[in-house]
C-alpha cells in the first residue's frame, strides 16, 4: 500500500505531469481564467478547476486528513446500548415526570407511555470505565481507543429531516454533505477513485437517499459516490460488452487526440480538464473493481471483520472502507439500515435488535483495531452514529419499542487527535437530557472540521448572496476532547 | 433553539460586491474618466473607489470606524466636512487623499492600500463639484431610459445591444471578436433556441447559403419551432422546482407534468411575460379562470410533500409556504428574501416583518395533509388538442372480434420477440390447512373453495400463522391468492377502508426451523410496496396492491403472489406459514387460499411474459390474474375496450392547483423562523411587500390583498427588479453568465452588473415590447454580440480574463438535458412527440440500491424511449443519473443557475451507458444508411459525416487521420473476434453490415459523441 509521503511524491509528480504536458502557456491559461470563474471561487477555498479534486491545505495543520463515518440509520437505542440508567429500570412501567416531557414534542408518542427501562444488562470496561451492554461484546476491545460522546443532541425528530441535518447542519434538503465539505475543502489525494464514497448496507436505503450526500449548491465533483455492493460499484463503470481492455486504451487516447486537436484549434483550457476527466474515469475502471475484490485479504482480517465471503455486509463494508482509505480517498460513508426500534414487526427491541446490533458489533470494532495495527488510525477519524436516539418512555406497537429521542444520544469517534478512552457527557438519572457534556450537531461538525484543520467559521462557500458554512451560524468545537 | 428554526442565517458577508464594481473600474479604469461630458454616476464610479479605500475604516461598521468618520452616508459625511457639495477645494476628503505629507495621506500605510489614481481623484473631484449626490442601491432604482451609445465601428453593429457592448469595450480599448463561422453558429443557435442538432442537409444549405439574411430567416424558423418551448421550458422548470415526485423519505409519484405542458406551450405562444406570471401565481384568482390557468397556478404546487410517518403536517405545511415565499423572491425579485425568515435583512432592506407579510400572500391556499386540490386534464388539452380519451366503446360481437384479432397479434408480436421460457408450468395443489390464527387466536372462516375469510374480530395488526399439510413429496413453492368476497369493504381482497391491504412479511417454518424463501414475485404491485419487502424482515415496509392514478390494473380483484423456497422442504411434515401484517391498522389480508407445488414454477419475468403465459392458456383454463392481466393489457392498447373511468387512463392526470381557503388563515410573525412561535403580541400581519422595492403596492383596505395583487405588482412596469432579473438569466443562458453575475442576488451583496445601461435598456426593451420573449430572443441571438467566435483571445488574457466585457462568446458545456438530446438528435432517434406523462428510458440497474423505498423503473420500448430528457420521470429521491451526473438540481428547492462541473463520472457515463450505447448504434445505422452508394472512400465519407452530424462541420485533416487510425485498427480487431463484434451490434445494424465493419462504425460513432466539442457549445 502506498505510505502517505509517497502518495503525496506521486500528487505532485501529476500535477508536474500535467502541467509540462500541456504546455505551460495552456496551463496557466487555465489556471487564469477558471480560477476567477463564476461560481464563487473568489471568496471561498481556491479550486485548481483542471483538477478539482487535487489535494489542498486546510487552515492549519490537521489532526485527521481521512474519515470513515459509520452512519447508523434510523437511531440506535443509546439505553440498550452505552448509557446504563438503572433508575429507569426501577421506575419502569411509571408515569415520567411531567417537568421533563413539558415543551417537548415526539413523532409517534401519544403522551400516555410509560418510562421502560433497559432489559439488556451493562458492565463496565477498560481503563475509562465505559458502560457497554451485552448487545456489543466486541465493543469491549475498543472502549480505549475510543472517545465516547454521551451528550448529544440534535433538533430534528423526523428520520429524513434529522439525517440531512446530521449531514448537512440543515434540516431541508439542498444543502452539501460533510464528506462533500470535506473534499471542497481538502481536495483527495485519490488520483483514481473518488474523493468521497457511499456505501450501503441493511435492508433497504436510507431516508433522504441521495440528498445525504449531495454536493448541493457545491460543485459536482464533491458530490458522494455511491459506490454498490452488487454488480458494478459505480454505475456506468464497466465498457460495453465486445469491448477488450485493449479496446478501450484505444479508445480513451482516441477521444484524447481528438480533445487535444479541438484544444489546439480553439485554446480553451477546459478542454484540459476534459482530458484528464478521461482519464481518470480509464483509471476508475480498474481501481474501483481492484478496490471491491476482497480477495487479497488475509482470511485472519476477513475473520476480523466477520466477512462472510461473497456477501455484501456492513462487515465487508468496513473491510472496503479501510481499503479505500489506503487508497486515499478522502471521506468514506458507509450507511446501515434498520436501527428504528419502535417495536412493530422487524423493529422490535427484541430480536430484531439483537440482529442490527450483531450485524454491525464486530466489524465496528474490527475497524478501529484494523487501521490501529496498520498505522493508520493516527491520520483516520472514524465517526460511529445514528441520527437521534430513543425516547427512555416505551412505545406502544405490536412490543414495546422507543420513539426517537433528540436530547440524548450516544455517539463514538475514534482516532486522530481526539482522546481515546475518554468518556465525554453525561445523561441525567432517567436518560432525558445531557447533564454535561452536552454536544449538539453543529459541535460535532465544528469539532470534525477542526480535527482535518479547518476553523469551521472559515470554511465557506458563497450561494445566493451569503456565505453558507456546514456549521450554519453556529457550532463550537469540542476542546476537552481533543488530544 | 428549537427543533424547527431552520435554514437563512447570513453569516458574516465579505464586499465582494465592491471588489468585483472595482475590478471593472481598473479594467475600463481610465476612459470612463475621460468621458467627461456626462455626469459622474455615483453608483458606477464613485461608490466603488469610496468602498475599496475609505469605507474599512470610514464606513457602515462602527467597530472599525476611525475619528468618528463615515463616508457611506451622505449627511454625515458633509457634517463632518469631509465633503463640501459642489466645492472640491473645501472637501478635506481631497485635501487627505492628495497630500504629500505621509502621515496625513489617505488611505494611511497601514491600511496597505494602494493610493488612489490620478484619475479616480479627477472623478471624485468631478463629482463633488457636480453636487456629490448619492445614490440608493442600483437594483431598487427606476430602470433607467438610456439610449443606445455613439460607437466608433458602426458597422459591426447589429442592433442596439452592440451599441452598449461596443462603446464599452471602444472605451476599454478593445476590438470585439471576429463572427464564428457558419458552421459553429447553426449548432450554437440550434443548441441554444431549441436544444437539439440541426440536419446534416440544413447545415450543408446554410453553410453554403449566401443571403446575408440567411441567419434571421433561420432564427425566426427556430423561434416558431415547438422545440423552443421544451427547451426554454426546460429553464423554467428549474426555477419552478418541478418533478415527478413528492420527495424526502418516502417520494411518491405525483402528476404535475400538465403544468410542464402549461409551460412548454405558453412559451411556444409567446405568452406575454407579465401574463405567463399571473397565471403562475395566481391563476386561481384570475376571474373565471380556465383550465390552463388553473394549471399554470400549479407553479406553487411543485413544492415536496413528506409523507414520512409522525410528521406534523403544521410543520411541513409552513415550510412549502416559505419555500414559495422564498421561491418567488429568488424567480422575480433575485432577492435572497429567505433570510429575513429568521431575523430582518442583515444586508437588504428586508425586515422580518415584511417578510411575514409577504408570506401572508401564500398562508392561505387550501391543504388537505399538504397535498393541493386537483383537476382534471387529458394529455394534449394544454396544447388545446385534447387526445380522445373517451371514444365510443366497442361492445356484443365487436368486441369479442376485435379481442380474438388481439390476441392473435399480440401472441404473435410476443412470440417472435420474448426469448422462449424454459421450464414448464408449475401444477399448483390446494393445500391442507391445519391449525390456522390470528394473533394465535382462531380467527378464519373456511370456505368452500379451499379459502381463509377473515372476520369483524381479526385484530387489526395481525400475524397469520397457518398450518400446511399436502400429500406431495416436496414442497417447491407457495402460492398465496388473495380473493375477493362480498363481505369485505369494496369486496376486498384487503380489509382496508379501500380494500388493500399491507403483508409486511413472510415467514415459513418447518418443525421449528426457519426456512428461506429465496425468491418471490407477485401478479400486480402497488408502487413502493413490491413483493420483495416481504422477505426484508422489515416491518414498515411490505406488498400491497392499491393502483397509482395512471395505471390500468385493479385493485379490488383476485391477485397471487409466489415463493419460491431456497431448497424444497419434505411434504410430510407440516410447514407453518406466517403472513404478518405489521404497517397500518386493518390493512389486512380479507380472504386468501393457499396452494403448493411440487416443482419450482418458471417466475416470469416481466409483464410480458406473464401475458404471453396467460395467452398461450386455453381461455377455458385461465386463471382470474391472468384474465385481470388480459384485460388490462386490451384495455391499454384498445381504448374502445376501455370502461368510461378516465382514473386508470394514462393520458388523463389530476395535477395539484393553488386554491384559496374561504376565510385567510392569520398570519404572524414567526420567532426564529419557528413555526410552533408565532408572535401573536405583535398581532397578525395582512400582506404586503417591502417597501424598498417600487411601487407601493395599493391595496383595498376592505377586501386586503391577495397573491393576485401581488402576481400584478411583480409585472407593474414600475416595478425595476422583475424586468432586470429576467432579462439578466436570459443572458445568462446565451453567455454563460449574467450582465450581474451572481444573477440569484440583486441586493447589496450582489455584484454589480457589467453594463448596467444594456441591462436596463433590455429591462425597458421587454416591457416596450409588450413582455414578449421571442422578441427578446431574437434580438439577442442576432445581435454581432452573440455571433462573435468564442476562442479565448490572448489580447483579453491580461485585461478580461473573465471576459466580462464580451469581447468574445463563450464555450458553455451543454446542460444534463441538452447532453442527451443533441445525442439523440445526432443519432436520428430523437422522438419529436411534444408532451404528456414522463417516461422511463432505459436506465441502469442499482440506481435504488440506496433509497428507502424502491422505484419502479420499466424502461420504454417503443418511440418514448427516445423521449427528449426533460419528458423523463423525475424522482427527488433518486434521479435519473445522468442527470445527477451533469449538474442537474434535485429540485428540491429553486434553482435559478446549474453548476457546470467536468468529472470522470460524466465520461463514464457519456462512454458506457446504456442508452449512449444505443445512440451510438443509431448514429452508425445512420451513416450505413445515408451513405452514398457510389461513395469511393466509404470511411472517409463515414468520418465525415459522423462529424456533420454530430458536430455541424468537417473534421480537420488530424481528426480525420486520427479516426482513419482508430476504425481501422478496430476493423482488424474486429475481423479477428466477431462474437466480440457481434456484442456491440443492434439489430438494425446485424442486418446492414458485417459484424466488424458494423461495430467499427459504433466505435467510431462512440468515440465522437464523447468528445468534449460534442457537449459543447461553442
Amino acid at each position: 500500500m502506498i505510505s502517505p509521503h509517497e502518495r503525496q511524491a506521486a500528487e505532485s509528480a501529476t500535477r508536474r505531469h500535467f502541467l509540462g504536458q500541456c504546455g505551460l502557456g495552456l496551463g496557466a491559461i487555465a489556471l487564469n481564467s477558471l480560477l476567477n470563474a463564476d461560481g464563487h471561487a473568489a471568496n471561498g477555498v481556491k479550486i485548481d478547476p483542471t483538477e478539482p479534486l487535487a489535494p489542498r491545505q486546510p487552515h492549519f495543520p490537521p489532526r485527521a486528513k481521512q474519515v470513515i463515518y459509520l452512519f447508523m440509520a434510523g437511531g440506535p437505542s443509546q439505553l440498550e446500548l452505552f448509557d446504563d440508567k438503572p433508575k429507569l429500570r426501577e421506575l419502569n412501567g411509571q408515569t415520567p415526570p411531567k417537568s421533563l416531557l413539558e415543551g417537548k414534542r415526539f413523532a409517534f408518542l401519544k403522551g400516555n407511555e410509560t418510562l421502560l427501562g433497559a432489559r439488556r444488562k451493562f458492565d463496565r470496561y477498560g481503563e475509562c470505565g465505559m458502560s457497554i451492554s451485552e448487545m456489543l461484546p466486541h465493543h469491549r476491545q475498543i472502549v480505549d481507543e475510543v472517545c465516547w460522546l454521551r451528550g448529544m443532541t440534535t433538533d430534528v425528530f423526523n428520520h429524513a429531516p434529522a439525517k440531512l441535518f446530521m449531514n448537512t447542519g440543515f434540516q431541508a434538503p439542498g444543502r452539501p454533505g460533510m464528506g462533500a465539505w470535506v473534499t471542497y475543502g481538502l481536495g483527495s489525494p485519490s488520483r483514481d477513485l473518488p474523493g468521497f464514497v457511499v456505501l450501503q448496507s441493511g435492508p433497504r436505503g436510507p431516508r433522504g437517499g441521495a440528498s445525504l450526500w449531495s454536493s448541493g449548491f457545491l460543485p459536482t465533483s464533491f458530490q458522494g459516490v455511491p459506490f454498490r455492493g452488487k454488480g458494478d460499484p459505480i454505475l456506468h463503470l464497466r465498457s460495453p460488452e465486445g469491448l477488450t481492455r485493449e479496446c478501450e486504451r484505444d479508445f480513451y487516447d482516441t477521444v484524447a487526440a481528438l480533445n487535444r486537436a479541438r484544444l489546439d484549434e480553439v485554446g480553451d483550457p477546459e478542454i484540459l480538464t476534459r482530458i484528464n476527466a478521461y482519464e481518470m474515469a480509464f483509471r476508475m475502471q480498474t481501481s474501483a473493481p481492484e478496490l471491491m475484490d476482497l480477495s487479497d485479504e488475509s482470511a485472519e482480517t476477513l475473520a476480523m471483520y466477520g466477512v462472510q465471503p461473497g456477501q455484501t455486509s456492513f462487515a465487508s463494508n468496513c473491510v472496503l472502507a479501510r481499503r479505500m482509505v489506503e487508497r486515499g480517498v478522502r471521506f468514506v460513508q458507509l450507511y446501515h439500515t434498520n436501527w428504528d426500534s419502535h417495536g412493530g414487526p422487524g423493529e422490535n427491541l427484541n430480536d430484531d435488535f439483537e440482529k442490527v446490533c450483531r450485524d454491525v458489533d464486530q466489524a465496528s470494532a474490527a475497524l478501529v483495531l484494523d487501521l490501529k495495527q496498520r498505522g493508520l488510525l493516527n491520520d483516520t477519524l472514524v465517526v460511529w452514529g445514528g441520527e437521534f436516539g430513543r425516547t427512555p418512555m416505551g412505545e406502544n406497537r405490536n412490543t414495546i419499542g422507543r420513539d426517537h429521542h433528540i436530547d440524548a444520544f450516544t455517539l463514538w469517534m475514534a482516532g486522530a487527535g481526539l482522546k481515546s478512552g475518554y468518556i465525554h457527557g453525561e445523561t441525567d438519572e432517567l436518560g432525558f437530557g445531557a447533564v454535561s457534556g452536552q454536544t449538539h450537531v453543529h459541535d460535532l461538525h465544528a469539532t470534525i472540521l477542526h480535527l482535518l484543520g479547518f476553523d469551521h467559521e472559515q470554511l465557506t462557500f458563497r450561494f445566493q448572496g451569503r456565505d453558507y458554512r456546514l456549521t450554519d451560524v453556529h457550532g463550537h468545537v469540542v476542546q476537552e476532547i481533543l488530544a | 433553539m428549537t427543533a424547527l428554526a431552520r435554514t437563512f442565517y447570513p453569516c458574516r458577508l465579505r464586499w465582494l460586491a465592491a471588489g468585483v464594481a472595482w475590478l471593472l473600474t481598473q479594467i475600463a479604469g481610465p476612459t470612463l474618466a475621460a468621458d467627461s461630458a456626462e455626469r459622474v454616476r455615483f453608483n458606477e464610479q464613485i461608490r466603488p473607489i469610496l468602498s475599496d479605500k475609505c469605507f474599512q475604516c470610514h464606513g457602515p461598521d462602527e467597530k472599525t470606524r476611525e475619528a468618528d468618520l463615515r463616508l457611506d452616508d451622505r449627511a454625515a459625511a458633509v457634517d463632518f466636512g469631509a465633503i463640501a457639495p459642489g466645492m472640491p477645494d473645501d472637501s478635506e476628503i481631497l485635501a487627505r487623499i492628495t497630500t504629500a505629507d505621509p502621515d496625513l495621506r489617505m488611505p494611511p500605510a497601514s491600511a496597505k492600500k494602494t493610493p488612489l489614481t490620478a484619475a479616480e481623484i479627477e472623478l471624485l473631484r468631478r463629482w463633488i463639484a457636480e453636487g456629490a449626490e448619492y445614490e440608493g442601491h442600483w437594483a431598487f432604482l427606476p430602470l433607467r431610459d438610456d439610449p443606445p451609445p455613439a460607437v466608433q465601428d458602426s458597422d459591426w453593429v447589429q442592433n442596439p445591444i452592440d451599441q452598449f457592448v461596443l462603446a464599452r469595450l471602444e472605451r476599454a480599448g478593445l476590438a470585439p471578436s471576429r463572427p464564428a463561422d457558419r458552421a459553429t453558429l447553426i449548432r450554437r443557435v440550434y443548441l441554444d433556441l431549441v436544444g437539439l442538432l440541426p440536419e446534416a442537409d440544413e447545415v450543408r444549405r446554410f453553410v453554403s447559403d449566401n443571403d446575408p439574411l440567411a441567419y434571421e430567416r433561420m432564427v425566426d424558423r427556430l423561434l416558431a419551432s415547438p422545440h423552443y418551448g421544451e427547451r426554454w421550458g426546460r429553464y423554467w422548470l428549474d426555477q419552478a422546482r418541478y418533478a415527478d415526485s413528492n420527495g424526502y423519505s418516502i417520494d411518491g409519484e405525483r402528476e404535475m407534468w400538465p403544468y410542464r405542458d402549461w409551460v412548454i406551450q405558453a412559451l411556444n405562444e409567446d405568452m406575454p411575460f407579465d401574463q405567463f406570471t399571473v397565471e403562475q401565481l395566481a391563476g386561481d384568482l384570475l376571474p373565471e379562470p380556465s383550465k390552463a390557468q388553473l394549471v399554470a397556478s400549479g407553479f406553487h404546487r411543485n413544492t415536496l410533500i413528506n409523507q414520512e410517518g409522525g410528521t406534523d403536517r403544521e410543520q411541513f405545511r409552513v415550510e412549502s409556504v416559505m419555500d414559495r415565499v422564498n421561491t418567488t423572491g429568488a424567480v422575480w425579485l433575485g432577492l435572497t428574501i429567505g433570510c429575513a425568515q429568521c431575523h430582518t435583512h442583515k444586508f437588504d432592506p428586508i425586515s422580518q416583518r415584511e417578510y411575514y407579510r409577504f408570506l401572508a400572500f401564500f398562508n392561505s391556499s387550501a391543504d388537505v395533509s399538504n397535498v393541493g386540490p386537483t383537476i382534471e386534464v387529458v394529455r394534449g388539452e394544454m396544447f388545446g388538442v385534447p387526445i380522445q380519451t373517451d371514444p365510443p366503446p366497442l361492445a356484443g360481437e365487436a368486441l369479442a372480434k376485435r379481442r380474438a384479432a388481439w390476441e392473435a397479434e399480440t401472441r404473435r408480436r410476443l412470440e417472435a420477440t420474448l426469448p422462449e421460457a424454459s421450464a414448464t408450468p408449475a401444477e399448483w395443489k390446494p393445500a391442507e390447512y391445519g391449525e390456522a390464527t390470528a394473533n394465535d387466536m382462531a380467527a378464519f372462516e373456511r370456505q368452500d373453495d379451499n379459502s381463509l375469510l377473515t372476520t369483524d374480530k381479526t385484530p387489526a395488526h395481525a400475524t397469520y400463522r397457518i398450518e400446511l399439510r399436502t400429500e406431495l413429496p416436496q414442497v417447491a413453492a407457495i402460492r398465496l391468492r388473495t380473493l375477493t368476497d362480498k363481505s369485505l369493504p369494496q369486496n376486498g381482497p384487503g380489509r382496508a377502508g379501500n380494500g388493500n391491504f399491507v403483508l409486511t412479511n413472510v415467514r415459513l417454518r418447518q418443525a421449528g426451523v426457519e426456512r428461506r424463501i429465496a425468491r418471490t414475485w407477485a401478479d400486480h404491485e402497488q408502487p413502493g410496496y413490491p413483493i420483495v419487502d416481504v422477505l426484508d424482515n422489515d416491518g414498515k415496509s411490505g406488498w400491497a396492491i392499491n393502483v397509482g392514478a395512471n395505471s390500468t390494473a385493479k385493485m379490488n380483484a383476485p391477485h397471487e403472489a409466489i415463493f419460491v423456497l431456497d431448497k424444497p422442504a419434505a411434504g410430510d411434515e407440516a410447514l407453518e406459514l406466517s403472513l404478518e401484517h405489521g404497517l397500518h391498522a386493518t390493512y389486512l389480508i380479507g380472504r386468501f387460499a393457499i396452494e403448493l407445488s411440487a416443482t419450482v414454477p418458471p417466475l416470469p419475468r416481466g409483464d410480458d411474459d406473464l401475458l404471453l403465459a396467460a395467452l398461450r392458456t386455453e381461455s377455458a383454463q385461465r386463471s382470474d390474474a391472468d384474465k385481470a392481466r388480459l384485460q388490462a393489457a386490451f384495455e391499454r392498447d384498445e381504448p374502445r375496450a376501455r370502461p368510461r373511468d378516465k382514473r386508470s387512463d394514462p393520458n388523463v392526470a389530476r395535477p395539484m392547483i393553488m386554491n384559496e381557503l374561504a376565510s385567510p388563515r392569520p398570519t404572524y410573525l414567526l420567532t426564529r423562523g419557528d413555526f410552533t412561535r408565532p408572535d401573536k403580541d405583535s398581532g397578525q400581519l395582512l400582506p404586503g411587500v417591502p417597501q424598498a422595492i417600487a411601487p407601493p403596492l395599493t391595496v383595498d383596505e376592505a377586501a386586503g390583498s391577495n397573491r393576485l395583487d401581488l402576481a400584478r405588482w411583480l409585472v407593474d412596469p414600475q416595478n425595476p427588479l422583475t424586468p432586470r432579473v429576467t432579462m439578466n438569466r436570459v443572458w445568462m443562458r446565451y453567455f454563460g453568465r449574467g450582465l450581474v453575475t451572481t444573477e440569484e442576488d440583486f441586493g447589496t451583496q450582489g455584484t454589480p452588473p457589467t453594463h448596467p445601461d444594456l441591462l436596463d435598456w433590455l429591462g425597458g426593451e421587454l416591457i416596450r415590447r409588450g413582455w414578449s420573449m421571442k422578441q427578446m430572443h431574437r434580438l439577442i441571438v442576432t445581435s454581432a454580440t452573440y455571433r462573435q467566435d468564442s476562442r479565448p483571445r490572448a489580447d483579453l488574457q491580461e485585461v478580461d480574463p473573465r471576459n466580462l466585457l464580451l469581447a468574445r462568446q463563450e464555450r458553455v458545456r451543454l446542460n444534463a438535458e441538452a447532453v442527451r438530446d443533441a445525442a439523440l438528435s445526432a443519432s436520428g432517434l430523437l422522438s419529436r412527440t411534444l408532451g404528456g406523462p414522463s417516461v422511463r428510458p432505459p436506465q441502469p440497474d442499482g440506481v435504488y440500491a440506496f433509497t428507502q423505498v424502491a422505484k419502479r423503473w420499466n424502461a420504454e420500448q417503443g418511440g418514448d424511449r427516445y423521449r427528449r430528457a426533460l419528458y423523463t420521470f423525475f424522482y427527488r429521491s433518486a434521479p435519473y443519473p445522468l442527470f445527477t451526473t451533469f449538474d442537474a438540481p434535485d429540485f428540491q428547492s429553486v434553482c435559478t443557475r446549474r453548476g457546470r462541473s467536468n468529472t470522470p463520472l460524466q465520461s463514464l457515463t457519456l462512454a458506457n451507458d446504456a442508452a449512449f450505447l444505443e445512440m451510438a448504434q443509431g448514429l452508425a445505422t445512420r451513416l450505413l444508411r445515408e451513405q452514398p452508394s457510389d461513395a469511393s472512400d466509404p470511411w472517409s465519407e463515414r468520418i465525415d459525416r459522423a462529424f456533420v452530424l454530430s458536430l455541424c462541420r468537417q473534421p480537420s485533416e488530424v481528426e480525420r487521420s486520427t479516426l482513419r487510425g482508430y476504425v481501422e485498427r478496430q476493423l482488424a480487431e474486429f475481423a479477428a473476434d466477431s462474437d466480440a463484434a457481434d456484442k456491440l451490434l443492434s439489430r438494425e445494424l446485424r442486418e446492414l453490415a458485417t459484424p466488424a465493419e458494423g461495430a467499427a462504425l459504433v466505435c467510431l460513432a462512440r468515440v465522437v459523441l464523447n468528445t468534449d466539442n460534442f457537449i459543447t457549445r461553442e
